[in-house]
């Protein structure tokens, strides 16, 4: 049965040729999707990481009382990281990025004393926690043990709305991405299917030879499900090294675009990638056939 | 061993290819079934292969209803029928031995066994010399050899030859009709259907005329007669 759904293959030439080339661009499609993903869960999050909150705190704040709330904050569930920079280190950034205005620093200079309060930024996990962590903020009064307010302002109202909408976004993004990921997964199923459908069709003749000789099912079908394996590992490894130059070739742009070498990625993945697409060429491949015989043993 | 009891076909269009036929058929015997086109005779031959349901009427292979049988039981039935037809239906991307083998594979038989038969059968229809070649490179007479050797392969105990020599020139004809004669000598029944009127005068055999589904004439040492 092995050696004749192999036999089949090889005899079939250009028929097995225009049945791998369609699975190819099946495969093909399966991938692209894969890297498709990568880029926008990378860009997606890329932009949720520039997404965060700030606690501006008084001048006067104790570092203590700044540092117990840091602890707090990171305590919660939905909190990523919470960085703390000290009112020196905010000045020192401040002064960094005005190295260049010298009517700035010569005006900070004039100042006795660092006019920057500690800041604590925060980030969430996802973009939609960040309305808790607010609220939070807003429950627990922030006042140190001498009772003065330690905290000068949160920033979270005003980028609410830009939260808002990215939120939006990225949920709406992710979930067409899902949808399109799902119909192409299936549009590709269907032509491979056809395709085997059509190679299948023309052999309905020797099928029903093959069962008036007396063939049980098995026998009948055993070979073409071979060959289908054989369509399915075939063209995933055709599929597998054609990736490689493409890859190479969209590296510069994807990096420069969504901050992912893809190359990088594939050849990380190589493992994951190799079994997934050939599991399911050969899947694809085998179903098809098994499926496409089955109205012609009828006999 | 094959009895047909008031069998009737009606094709779905309405047009009735067998209408209450009835006949037996002995071990041994060498039939052949003649009538115009249409008369019904390829249908009775369906028949007999459980390719075609009847509408009405039961077909006996031994004691066995044709059309009650379970598929894995009909796989077996088949194994006993040899069928050789008009077109040869050989599988084309298959070689000879191939050809020939399928069927030996098909009814189970050891790797073994199907390397000693092969040759042997392939001996008998004097094609020992295109073991090897496609169906695609052997001449009309050759491909109709090729078929009764993977007919008569798995020893049936019938075989079934629709029309065998229709795209045959006489000289294959002729060759093809004797290597049947030299089957049913070995013991193996026969039912030929047939346009041939050279054919069925030289066999002297059994002869059954059909028309319009019907049978009209059966003579135990007929001649072509319509």
């Amino acid at each position: 049965m092995l050696q004749s759904g192999f036999v089949n293959f090889w005899r079939n030439g250009t028929i097995s040729l225009s049945a791998v080339l369609m699975m190819i661009v099946a495969l093909f499609v399966i991938s692209s999707v894969l890297f498709v993903g990568a880029l926008l869960t990378s860009s997606l999050n890329q932009i949720k990481d520039k997404v965060d909150i700030n606690i501006y705190f008084v001048t006067s704040a104790p570092e203590s009382d700044i540092l117990a709330l840091q602890k707090n904050l990171q305590a919660m569930p939905e909190v990523k990281s919470v960085d703390y920079v000290s009112s020196d280190q905010a000045l020192q950034n401040f002064k960094d990025r005005h190295i260049n205005d010298q009517l700035t620093i010569q005006a900070l200079a004039e100042l006795n004393q660092n006019p920057l309060g500690a800041v604590l930024n925060v980030k969430a996990k996802e973009p939609s926690q960040y309305e808790g962590i607010a609220s939070f903020l807003q429950d627990n009064n922030l006042i140190s043990k001498n009772g003065a307010p330690i905290v000068e302002s949160v920033n979270y109202a005003k980028n609410k709305v830009a939260i808002d909408r990215l939120t939006t976004i990225i949920s709406s993004g992710q979930k067409l991405g899902f949808a399109i990921t799902i119909l192409l997964v299936l549009i590709s199923i269907l032509i491979t299917f056809n395709t085997i459908r059509l190679v299948i069709y023309m052999s309905r003749e020797e099928i029903s030879v093959m069962k008036l000789v007396g063939a049980s099912n098995m026998h009948v079908r055993g070979p073409f499900v071979v060959t289908g394996f054989m369509y399915g590992a075939v063209s995933a490894l055709i599929t597998i090294i054609i990736l490689y130059p493409i890859m190479f070739y969209m590296r510069g742009f994807t990096s420069a675009f969504a901050g992912v070498d893809l190359l990088q990625y594939y050849l990380r993945h190589f493992g994951e990638i190799f079994v997934l697409l050939v599991c399911s060429g050969v899947l694809i491949g085998g179903i098809s056939s098994y499926l496409a015989v089955k109205r012609y043993l009828k006999v | 061993m094959i009895h047909f009891d008031k069998v009737t076909k009606i094709y779905p269009d309405s047009s009735t290819a067998l209408d209450d036929v009835s006949f037996s058929i002995e071990p041994k015997e060498f039939v052949s079934i003649v009538g115009h086109s249409g008369a019904g005779k390829t249908t009775l031959l369906k028949m007999l292969m459980a390719e075609e349901e009847p509408t009405s009427g039961k077909v006996f292979f031994g004691s066995t209803n044709i059309h009650k049988v379970k598929k894995g039981e009909l796989n077996m039935l088949r194994r006993r029928m040899g069928a050789i037809f008009q077109d040869f239906r050989l599988l084309s991307k298959k070689n000879v031995f191939e050809n020939i083998a399928f069927a030996m594979e098909a009814a189970g038989r050891p790797q073994s066994e199907i390397e000693s038969d092969v040759p042997h059968v392939l001996e008998l229809v004097d094609l020992s010399k295109k073991i090897w070649n496609f169906p695609h490179q052997l001449s009309g007479g050759e491909k109709q050899r090729v078929a009764i050797a993977r007919a008569i392969v798995t020893q049936p105990d019938i075989i079934i030859a629709d029309e065998p020599t229709g795209n045959l020139d006489p000289m294959n004809t002729y060759e093809i009709v004797q290597i049947l004669k030299k089957i049913n000598d070995l013991g193996t029944t026969i039912i030929l259907t047939t346009h041939n009127k050279g054919v069925i005068d030289s066999l002297k055999r059994r002869v059954i005329t059909m028309e319009n589904g019907k049978i009209i004439r059966d003579d135990k040492e007929g001649k072509y007669n319509l």
